[in-house]
């Protein structure tokens, strides 16, 4: 159903007036110009999608619009703060925790959450966190390392 | 000598390079070839520099970055040669206006074959840049040094000019090939360091383009009616549902009906209402039939090896060892899909596509849509990972007719199903290995036919007097029998190499097991390979391996391989669940010797995504199918490695600064199947011979074994 919806995206307020029930993923890449986020399977099975909802990972390529509504959205292009990288993505910078880069955005936002859940995440923990995550090019022993540095239990200040 | 790019003669293509200084590379035609597809190409330049008068150097090369590290391997060895800082130096990737023909990137070629030929183009361009200061200083060459792409006088750092005021007002180019001369390793400084990837920054903060992530006014997003299973042709089609929605569009162009829209979600809905009939024709196999269904329909022979007298070392061996062993389809499932953005404007066609093969999808595309190939453009933003399936790039053939028959920009992004129907799969391939052994485990026979796989990796390192090779078919189809496949098959990370080294490192444990000799000392006392010596010596070292005779309980072993003129060794550690069938891989160490290493980090990070891929196909990864429908369409079913199966890398590069650089984004994937396969039957006394080794067949394995003992 068309409607306006209105929800804080990476801190500044977005309106758009659309189908509600469209998917988060295409209103993020296709409306708002924000292509970051990335689309691996639309089936909710990759994580490419990652967006954080109210502190909360979720799949955006299986997220209606109207979940969203009043509700502060985060993508890849809202981490960055003046210039300075968040400490994740220079965590994933600096441990080569990436290839091709496809799978990261969704990485790190997973991360991001899970890191806001779990500050002092532990090896173990990070790895079960990241589960559906799927990296293809297989460098998921550097995205643990790069999650577990910026976590708190290693001083990481995310 | 006219030297043509693009279909310019050299002295049109310096004239729009602009001014400075240029180096252009020929490899000869010969150093590309190996492989037959790439027969036939014109003798061309492979790339160019050019330093500018703010001495900025820019490197146009028609290779891609995929996710293995190119861009910045590819600025280092340049950056090297030439003597100025890696952030002197841009790149220019596989932009078909842009840079020179290039047949592809694949094979582990790009820094093995194109390296060397980049290395002396920038050499060259020093050597011009030093004879330019020598004159303008006043001094001779040899009293120069260069730091950072300024030139000044040993002993007097006060005279010194930079590459830019050398370069300025200049038009100067040079030609080179590969035989330049070339700074030793001890001169080394960026080579052989481990700069951070110059794409990190751009993918971490998702500014990194992808072909998907191009915008164009007026972009339309496709969706293409496509056929149920493979092989079906099309009764009917109704698209006049499809046709009354607002915004959008069907294009009927004989095999192709599509709908556009203005956003990707109208578009599916759209494609939802379009009804098409299909003939399916039947085919009666499915992905447990299928090995006798290749077996029966496979081509005579190639023989690519055959010395000694076989049949004499068959009836005088006390003992022969005979196997068939039996690999699954595999998808490539590069995180993204088949994307392609495509527009006509003013007669010329311009497509950014995901793809591994600029060139030749310029040239599909221009046969496609009519247009001579200078009229079309292919531009290559960052490829979100290829592993050989996007060496083939039908999405962008498909962009560009649409784009032409709506006469709009046309996005076709491929769906994931799309991507597990259109992908260009691993065969599925057979094996059968006969081998014999004496009593002092010297192997003494290796009689070896390969079905489908072809014969990359079956090049034998251990000393044995009589041995046959022969090839049916390879893993392009390749001669005779390229349609016993139900669905296209094609190259996949390593082609070929990770089947047969999985047969062949099977069947030397199973020998050495037959004797009870640790399967560490069984394949040293039958190699004299010096490189091979020293990787299986560096990983048994890393691990701290003890002797001891499969199986041994403990769930570790041993597999080496060859591949794009890379040693590896690799040695596992598996926990195998005896009640469910389920293997854990715990640890692997890899040993490897890939000569200079330019980029070290960058090398071990090769490896590690070797490693960490190479846990699908011999644990989890099987594409089912029922003729022509692939069931396996989604991630759901189709089980890539995930962080729970993560086992602890250990990574060691064997020095040999002897050598030119070699592959590296292949090689240790190649022995994962066999290494997994040693250790489970290290850990249980099952012997598995069909990849992947799931927990069902893990389980009846062990019941066979049980039986026998
Ligand atoms: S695209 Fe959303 S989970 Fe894969
Ligand atoms: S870096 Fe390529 S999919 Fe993860």
């Amino acid at each position: 159903m068309k409607k306006t919806i209105q929800f804080r995206l990476n801190g500044r307020p977005t309106k758009l007036t659309t189908d509600d029930d469209r998917r988060l993923l295409w209103v993020l890449r296709t409306d708002l110009d924000m292509t970051g986020t990335k689309h691996g399977c639309g089936a909710g099975l990759c994580g490419s999608c990652t967006v954080v909802v109210d502190g909360k990972a979720v799949r955006s390529c299986q997220t209606p619009l109207k979940n969203v509504d009043g509700k502060e959205v985060l993508t890849i292009e809202g981490l960055e703060q003046n210039g300075k990288l968040h400490p994740l993505q220079q965590a994933f910078a600096d441990h080569g925790a990436l290839q091709c880069g496809f799978c990261t955005p969704g990485m790190i936002m997973n991360a991001y959450a899970l890191l806001q859940q779990q500050p002092q995440a532990s090896r173990d923990a990070i790895a079960e966190g990241m589960e559906r995550n799927l990296c293809r090019c297989g460098a998921h022993q550097r995205i643990v390392a790069a999650i577990e540095e910026a976590s708190h239990a290693k001083g990481g200040r995310s | 000598m006219t030297t043509t790019v693009q279909g310019l003669d050299r002295r049109t293509f310096l004239k729009l390079v602009g001014g400075g200084i240029v180096v252009m590379v020929s490899v000869g035609p010969s150093a590309l070839l190996g492989q037959e597809r790439r027969r036939g190409y014109p003798e061309d330049l492979n790339a160019y520099l050019r330093i500018d008068e703010k001495g900025h150097v820019t490197i146009f090369s028609g290779k891609i970055e995929m996710g293995q590290g190119v861009m910045t391997s590819q600025a280092q060895m340049a950056a090297e040669e030439l003597g100025v800082g890696l952030d002197s130096v841009t790149m220019v990737l596989g932009d078909t206006d842009q840079c020179p023909w290039d047949s592809g990137t694949y094979g582990s070629l790009t820094t093995r074959v194109f390296g060397p030929a980049l290395r002396a183009a920038a050499a060259e361009g020093r050597a011009v840049l030093m004879q330019l200061a020598s004159k303008k200083l006043g001094v001779p060459k040899e009293n120069l040094l260069v730091e950072n792409g300024v030139v000044s006088v040993a002993g007097d750092p006060s005279k010194k000019v930079t590459y830019g005021e050398l370069a300025q007002g200049k038009q100067i180019a040079r030609l080179v090939d590969e035989k330049a001369l070339l700074r030793s390793v001890k001169e080394f400084k960026l080579m052989g360091a481990s700069p951070k990837r110059l794409d990190g920054v751009d993918k971490v903060t998702g500014r990194a383009k992808y072909a998907g992530d191009i915008r164009l006014p007026g972009m339309q997003y496709a969706r293409i009616v496509r056929p149920p299973a493979h092989g079906a042709t099309m009764k009917s089609v109704d698209v006049s549902a499809a046709k009354e929605m607002s915004g959008v569009t069907v294009v009927q162009q004989d095999d192709l009906v599509a709908v556009l829209a203005g956003d990707p979600e109208t578009a599916a809905a759209a494609l939802g209402k379009v009804k098409a009939e299909w003939t399916k024709p039947s085919l009666d196999v499915d992905n447990d039939g299928i090995f006798a269904y290749l077996l029966e329909h496979a081509p005579a022979a190639d023989v690519r090896l055959n010395r000694g007298d076989l049949a004499a070392a068959r009836s005088s061996a006390s003992r022969v060892f005979e196997s068939t062993y039996n690999t699954a389809y595999l998808a490539h499932a590069p995180m993204e899909p088949h994307t392609a953005i495509a527009e006509l404007k003013d007669g010329k066609m311009t497509v950014w596509a995901g793809t591994q093969t600029p060139f030749p999808t310029r040239d599909g595309i221009a046969r496609a849509v009519g247009l001579d190939p200078k009229n079309v453009r292919v531009i290559t933003p960052y490829v979100g990972g290829g592993f050989g399936g996007k060496s083939s790039s039908r999405q962008a053939v498909e962009a560009a007719r649409l784009a032409k028959a709506a006469g709009v920009p046309v996005q076709v992004a491929w769906t994931r199903p799309e991507e597990f129907f259109y992908d260009t799969f691993n065969p599925a391939s057979v094996i059968k290995v006969a081998s014999a052994v004496d009593a002092n485990g010297v192997i003494t026979m290796w009689d070896y036919d390969v079905y489908y796989a072809g014969e990359r990796g079956t090049g034998i390192f251990y000393e044995i007097p009589n041995a046959m090779i022969r090839t049916h078919s390879s893993w392009g189809g390749g001669s005779g029998a390229p349609t016993a496949h139900p669905f296209a098959v094609g190259p996949w990370r390593a082609p070929g190499a990770n089947m047969n080294v999985f047969a062949a490192e099977s069947q030397i444990d199973i020998m050495a097991a037959a004797l009870g000799i640790d399967p560490l000392e069984f394949r040293l006392r039958n190699t004299k390979d010096p490189r091979m010596r020293s990787v299986l010596q560096a990983a048994a070292d890393a691990y701290g391996w003890k002797a001891a005779a499969a199986p041994s309980g403990k769930g570790r072993a041993i597999a080496c391989g060859i591949d794009a003129g890379t040693y590896v060794a690799l040695i596992a550690d598996v926990k195998v669940d005896r009640a469910t069938g389920n293997v854990k891989v715990d640890r692997v160490v890899c040993a490897q010797d890939m000569g200079i290493v330019v980029n070290p980090d960058g090398a071990r990070m090769q490896m590690e995504g070797c490693i960490t891929m190479g846990l699908g196909y011999p644990l989890a990864e099987e594409l089912r199918f029922k003729g022509g429908d692939v069931l396996d369409r989604n991630f759901g079913t189709y089980h890539l490695p995930k962080f729970s199966m993560l086992p602890k890398i250990e990574t060691v590069l064997v020095k040999n600064d002897e050598l030119l650089p070699q592959g590296g984004g292949e090689p240790a994937i190649v022995p994962m199947g066999a290494v997994i396969a040693n250790a489970v039957f290290d850990a249980t006394g099952a012997r598995l011979y069909r990849l992947p080794m799931t927990p069902a067949r893990v389980l009846e394995g062990i019941r066979k074994a049980e039986k026998k003992t």
